[in-house]
């Protein structure tokens, strides 16, 4: 018998016990939309935490540090490459070859200095930290109140929420700090010729630098719930600087000992670089890039990898408890098809009397499976696809109630949609497995003789 | 009449040689069919008499490759059903076997048409030229304007037509007719048998009817085949075991 044949008859018997079959379909479609709901969340929590860690930008960015800063000489990996003293120094120059490597997307130096800060004459001590303009796109200022800044060279400062409170004296009175004017006191290194020139061209030697007190006044312009006491560069500062205006203050950090020893040159020095990457996939080959230039790095990769690993389990984990519901559906399936040979006994023997072959038999119980794994599975989809958006809405309302910001944590991608269908049709080509082979191996007589 | 070696056109359309059949009930053995030998011309029409458990069914059921033998062997058109696979047996049936039924054995969720359509979808006919077969068949058994209807709202003779429409469908050079009049009434078991002997004159089909009607038998069969306790037997011995094999009760 020809395919169209066979799936003709097949939806025709599928007709024949509407009830019957449709109660089995549904039965394969909660099993299906059980699985996809499941997955669904696997993969939707996992896309989540996925956003957050790309928003946080921890795993997407590598520290540089030179192999000169005493910090890094008790390393052991600086043992592994050049000596320290023959190692290049982290300068603009290094900076903008670091940026222009293959997946880099920018390459800042990481500014951070403790300095006293002045809020309506009264004296703060802090550290200060300066931003790129790219990390407005970072969920740190999710919430932020007010705004970030305007550019990245704008007189503009945004506060760590505490600092703002411990400035404005209340917690109710932070939002108010926003548009007020704040004055930052500092220490800037200016190089002046050395009073002993060499004969020949000016050096790094011949320089020396001078240190004066200066004052830059700027506008607060947003405040931030960056907790400082997180594992962020960044976030253990309390207040911010646009990235463009703290390099151009030149400021001295005392605590920063190479920072303090360096006589300045020509080209800025710095005392660690933040690369950021455009997706972690891409740290490995960043790193040993910069490995390779003699600089040190840092990064977290190894974090998302264990994350990963997580994720895959309870993926796994969801899909079998997914597919518990498809099993109890394909003993349906087989009951579904015993039942109807017992009842299409004589049907059975009628076809084969007149040449239908046991192919032929075999075939159309085949299809009959396939057809309700097939409905089963495409009603399944769409089942599961409501069910998810129910927990979705659910979980949604609860954050909500708890005063937390709303979260996609269910996803149903197009490869789930078809494997799952695929699936819903093999699970029960399999179920069909045993009834189609008893149908097939019908005695004609005894068939025929059944009453 | 009783003779079992075939006239027909000469060769032989159905030989079978120390055919047996035997059922296992319990620790007893069942010869059904027990030692048949017989021949068949191409193109003859032939009753199997015998009483009720005489074995006529079954012997017909070996010949329509439905049922496999215990010993010996049924060749058809030179073939030898005993050595036939299941796959072969299946087309043997498709396309050389046409079989009319007691019961009429349609398809009751199908239509007429369906049913008609059946074996041509096994043999793997084009749909297009499914459509005109099935209907100038339905035409030729005067069911063309009920092709739509299904079993259950027709007669039993207009059941039994289209169940002969059915298995006219492949052309067969062999029809099997187990009781074809059995459910009918006198009329129109008359108008089944026309129509039967109509296929084995004008198309020329060799016609193998079992049958427990004698008088039937003889008025349109040309050769008589009696059986008894699974064994070919004479015609008086026959009659020994049921009345209505008697001779001379035709009405």
């Amino acid at each position: 018998m020809k395919a169209h044949d066979v799936a003709e008859l097949a939806l025709r018997n599928l007709r024949e016990s509407v009830l019957r079959n449709s109660l089995t379909t549904v039965g394969i479609s909660v099993g299906v939309a059980s699985l996809v709901a499941m997955l669904a969340l696997g993969i939707g929590l996992q896309q989540l935490a996925n956003r957050r860690l790309q928003k946080s930008g921890l795993f997407d960015t590598i520290r540089v540090t030179s192999r000169r800063d005493p910090r890094n000489l008790s390393r052991e990996e600086g043992e592994n490459g050049p000596d320290a003293a023959l190692s290049p120094s982290l300068d603009e120059s290094a900076r903008q070859r670091i940026a222009q490597l293959p997946n880099v997307g920018e390459a800042y130096p990481e500014i951070r200095f403790v300095t006293e800060l002045r809020f309506q004459d009264k004296p703060h001590l802090s550290v200060v930290s300066a931003l790129p303009s790219s990390a407005s796109t970072t969920d740190a200022f999710e919430g932020i109140e007010g705004r970030f800044f305007s550019s990245d060279s704008a007189p503009e400062a945004i506060l760590e929420r505490s600092f703002a409170q411990r400035l404005s004296g209340g917690e109710s009175n932070a939002r108010a700090l926003v548009g007020k004017p704040l004055t930052m006191r500092y220490a800037e290194r200016t190089a002046i010729p050395s009073p002993a020139p060499a004969a020949s061209s000016p050096n790094q030697a011949d320089m020396a630098y001078s240190v004066a007190a200066r004052y830059e006044n700027l506008t607060i312009v947003g405040i931030c719930d960056l907790d400082p006491d997180s594992m962020r560069g960044q976030a253990r500062a309390r207040v911010f600087l646009p990235q463009k205006l703290a390099e151009s203050l030149h400021v001295m950090d005392p605590s920063n000992l190479r920072d303090t020893t360096n006589v300045l040159g020509g080209t800025p020095t710095y005392a660690a670089l933040e690369v950021r990457v455009g997706s972690a996939k891409h740290i490995p080959s960043v790193e040993s890039a910069i490995k390779q230039m003699g600089f040190d790095t840092f990064s977290l990769l190894d974090a998302t990898k264990n994350l990963r690993q997580f994720f895959a389990v309870l993926d796994l984990f969801l899909g079998i408890f997914g597919s518990l519901a498809l099993t109890v559906a394909s003993i349906g399936i087989i009951n579904t098809l015993v039942m109807a040979i017992l009842e299409r006994r004589r049907e059975i023997g009628i076809m084969k009397a007149i040449g239908a072959t046991d192919r032929d038999v075999r075939g159309l119980f085949f299809a009959e499976a396939g057809a309700m794994g097939g409905f089963g599975g495409g009603l399944g989809v769409a089942l599961g696809w409501v069910l998810g958006r129910i927990i979705n809405g659910g979980t949604n309302l609860y954050l909500k109630r708890q005063h937390i910001p709303p979260a996609q944590i269910w996803f149903v991608p197009w490869w789930l949609v078809t494997s799952a269908i695929v699936f819903a049709i093999i699970v029960s080509l399999i179920s069909g497995l045993y009834p189609a082979r008893r149908a097939a191996r019908l005695d004609p007589v005894e068939a025929l003789r059944y009453e | 009449m009783t003779n079992a070696r075939g006239k027909g056109n000469g060769s032989a359309a159905v030989r079978t040689e120390s055919l047996c059949r035997h059922f296992r009930m319990g620790e007893s053995l069942i010869p059904a069919v027990d030692r048949v030998s017989l021949e068949i011309g191409a193109g003859e029409f032939v009753a199997l008499l015998g009483a009720s458990g005489s074995g006529k069914s079954t012997l017909l059921n070996l010949i329509a490759g439905l049922d496999r033998p215990t010993s010996g062997s049924v060749v058809v058109q030179g073939k030898d059903l005993a050595r036939l696979g299941r796959e072969d047996l299946a087309k043997y049936r498709l396309r050389t076997v046409g079989m009319v039924f007691q019961s009429f054995y349609l398809i009751p969720s199908m239509t007429l048409l369906e049913n008609v359509e059946l074996p041509l979808r096994f043999a793997e006919v084009d749909r297009g030229k499914r459509k005109y077969l099935c209907q100038q068949a339905l035409d030729r058994v005067r069911l063309g304007a009920r092709s739509n209807h299904r079993p259950s709202e027709l007669s039993g003779g207009e059941q039994q037509r289209a169940a002969l429409a059915r298995a006219l469908m492949n052309q067969p050079q062999l029809l099997l007719a187990d009781e074809p009049t059995g459910n009918l009434d006198s009329h129109t078991g008359a108008e089944i048998m026309n129509l039967l002997l109509e296929c084995n004159q004008s198309l020329g089909m060799t016609l193998i009817m079992v049958t427990h009607e004698r008088a039937l038998a003889e008025r349109y069969a040309q050769r008589l085949i009696f059986l008894a306790d699974g064994r070919l037997v004479d015609e008086a011995e026959a009659a020994q075991t049921s009345t209505s094999l008697a001779p001379g009760e035709a009405p």
